[in-house]
């Protein structure tokens, strides 16, 4: 697989200087594959924020450095802003980011910047549209009109529209209801699986990201105690426990009974993961 | 993140002497500070004002670098005040050139002048350095409370300070994040022309003003659902109360203030 985006040695220390000084960050080695579906998961405060802020170039490093596509982002003035058309990021809660008078020129905000024509702009701007579902008579009403789901639709699409290779968002379900939690996923998936584009997804809920990604990335107290495919992850259920993580629901009931005596493979975490492994235990069983 | 920096309230938190006393008495102590300095006329009054505010310094462990840093800004006012001083004083002349020249009197009024503006501004820092903002508005509006006979709304005043204290590190935090959110988007507050940049700050303004609007909109109804309806019969979770240390600084004040005044008389130059 092919690296796209990698950090080494980074460390962040917020306010030096002041009483207020607080380290964020320490040493963190993190590394996105092109393409992949990447889950980022921690604790409120754990430091995932300020960790995909330097995937963009948005916060500089206090410490170590940030590679995209090999070459280091701070290089020069211009290769940080071009890194920004090339890494999308939506932050948590961006509705409060919306400010066109339609939600059209909201979207078109990010591919103007990037000095594109007019048509191109057009194409991208409905295409982002038609990603979150907006129709055109929302296009051409104001955004401040919208529901609060609709309109982190609409800023999701503001990003989507400069049509990044890497995508990333920030707890981008935070505070919506199960359906409007359901509609985002899909839509990110849908632009995943257009674009091929390599996707990072910020949350604090297992359940959601396990669902979803390819890999994990758990981050705690400013450290990354370990990554992996979600059910290499899930096999340190005890430590994710203290982290105050946990593990989804699933693979809570099967670590159960793992201690209850049972030979069970305890890293499941999907319906038909689990069918499996009670599958296989019978088998087994039956066999003995 | 350049906007964080700005430490507005310049409050550093701690447990000192000075931490702990009432506001009340730190804002009269200031009061009294500033009333020595302009009563100070000559070397042993000013040697007695450094000392005291050299020891308050030290006990309140503000450090003398958050102090150098916060003096910085009013650099250049100290400077051109020393300068005018030094030039246009009339008296014994030393030394001339054209229409310059420089008297005896003129530098002992440079030193006094920049050693007044910087304690000043020294004792000043240093209650709010040590009060926190809230307990400041607190400590002012108890002060000014008999204000209240001559139809001064303090506490209306009080309240609002508080609040606007209370909101400018929460609207930093959004501006900054704001900022930060378009700045993904590709959007350039640093470069262009005026006009460019007056532009460049729509994106930032818009969804700024309707995140105080809601904000503001939300704390009054917050503050009706429990009953606010202005100071009339309020109490207040934290009293202020004088403690005897509270006392014995004030004592030491008036004490200051005479010294001062007796040094003055003091048959010495200048
Ligand atoms: N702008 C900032 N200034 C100072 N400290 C900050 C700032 N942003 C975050 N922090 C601190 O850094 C730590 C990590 O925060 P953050 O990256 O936002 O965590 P998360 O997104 O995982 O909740 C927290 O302890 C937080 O208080
Ligand atoms: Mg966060």
């Amino acid at each position: 697989m092919e690296v796209i985006l990698e950090t080494k040695h980074l460390s962040h220390v917020y306010s030096t200087g002041t009483p207020f000084e607080r380290a964020a960050l320490v040493d963190v080695d993190f590394t996105a594959y092109r393409g992949e579906y990447l889950g980022i998961i921690g604790h409120t405060g754990s430091g995932k924020s300020t960790l995909i802020q330097h995937l963009n170039g948005l916060l500089q490093p206090t410490g170590g450095q940030v590679l995209f596509d090999g070459k280091d982002i701070w290089e020069s003035k211009e290769r940080t802003r071009q890194t920004r058309f090339h890494v999308g990021l939506v932050f948590q809660y961006p509705e409060y980011q919306l400010f066109e008078e339609t939600v059209y020129k909201d979207i078109s905000f990010g591919p103007r910047n990037m000095g594109l024509d007019e048509g191109e702009v057009d194409r991208r701007v409905r295409e982002a549209a038609q990603f979150v579902g907006l129709t055109e008579q929302q296009l051409q009403g104001s955004p401040f009109e919208l529901s609060g789901g609709q309109k982190r639709r609409v800023a999701i699409a503001g990003v989507i529209a400069m049509e990044p290779e890497v995508l990333i968002l920030d707890e981008p379900t935070a505070g919506l209801d199960p359906v409007g939690v359901e509609q985002i996923l899909a839509n990110i998936h849908d632009y995943h699986a257009a674009h091929n584009a390599t996707i990072i997804l910020v949350s604090h809920s297992m359940e959601e990201v396990a669902r979803t990604v390819d890999r994990l990335v758990v981050v705690n107290d400013g450290r990354i105690p370990f990554s992996g495919v979600p059910r290499e992850v899930f096999r340190h259920g005890e430590e994710l426990e203290r982290m105050g993580l946990g593990v989804p629901q699933m693979t809570r009931v099967f670590h159960r009974l793992k201690a209850m005596g049972l030979d069970i493979d305890p890293s499941v975490y999907t319906i038909a993961q689990a069918r499996q492994a009670v599958l296989d235990y019978r088998a087994r069983k039956g066999a003995r | 993140m350049a906007l964080k920096d700005i430490t507005l309230g310049q409050y550093f938190p701690g447990n000192t002497i000075f931490h702990r006393m009432d506001p009340r008495t730190k804002i009269l102590l200031t009061v009294a500070y500033i009333a020595a300095l302009f009563l100070c006329i000559n070397v042993p009054a000013y040697l007695l004002a450094i000392a005291v505010l050299a020891g308050a310094v030290a006990v309140s462990k503000v450090g003398v670098k958050a102090i150098v840093r916060g003096m910085r800004p009013v650099l250049v006012i100290v400077v051109i005040t020393g300068v005018l001083n030094l030039f246009y004083t009339p008296g014994q002349e030393i030394w001339r050139l054209g229409f310059l020249r420089i008297t005896v009197e003129g530098i002992w009024s440079a030193v006094f002048m920049i050693l007044r503006i910087m304690l000043l501004i020294t004792c000043t820092f240093l209650l709010t350095y040590t009060t926190s903002p809230i307990l400041l508005t607190d400590g002012l509006e108890k002060l000014l409370s008999p204000l209240k006979a001559i139809r001064v709304p303090v506490h209306e005043l009080a309240m609002m300070m508080s609040i606007a204290l209370r909101f400018i590190p929460t609207l930093i935090e959004e501006t900054d994040k704001i900022m930060s959110a378009q700045k993904a988007r590709g959007a350039d507050f640093e470069s262009g022309n005026l006009v460019q940049r007056a532009r460049a700050l729509v994106p930032l303004l818009v969804p700024l003003f309707i995140s105080a609007f809601r904000r503001a909109d939300e704390l009054a109804v917050a503050m009706e659902c429990r009953c606010y309806h202005g100071g009339e019969g309020r109490t207040r979770l934290r009293q202020l109360r004088f403690q005897s240390f509270d006392v014995l600084a004030l004592v030491l004040a008036a004490l200051l203030i005479a010294a001062v005044v007796l040094l003055g008389r003091l048959p010495l130059l200048p």
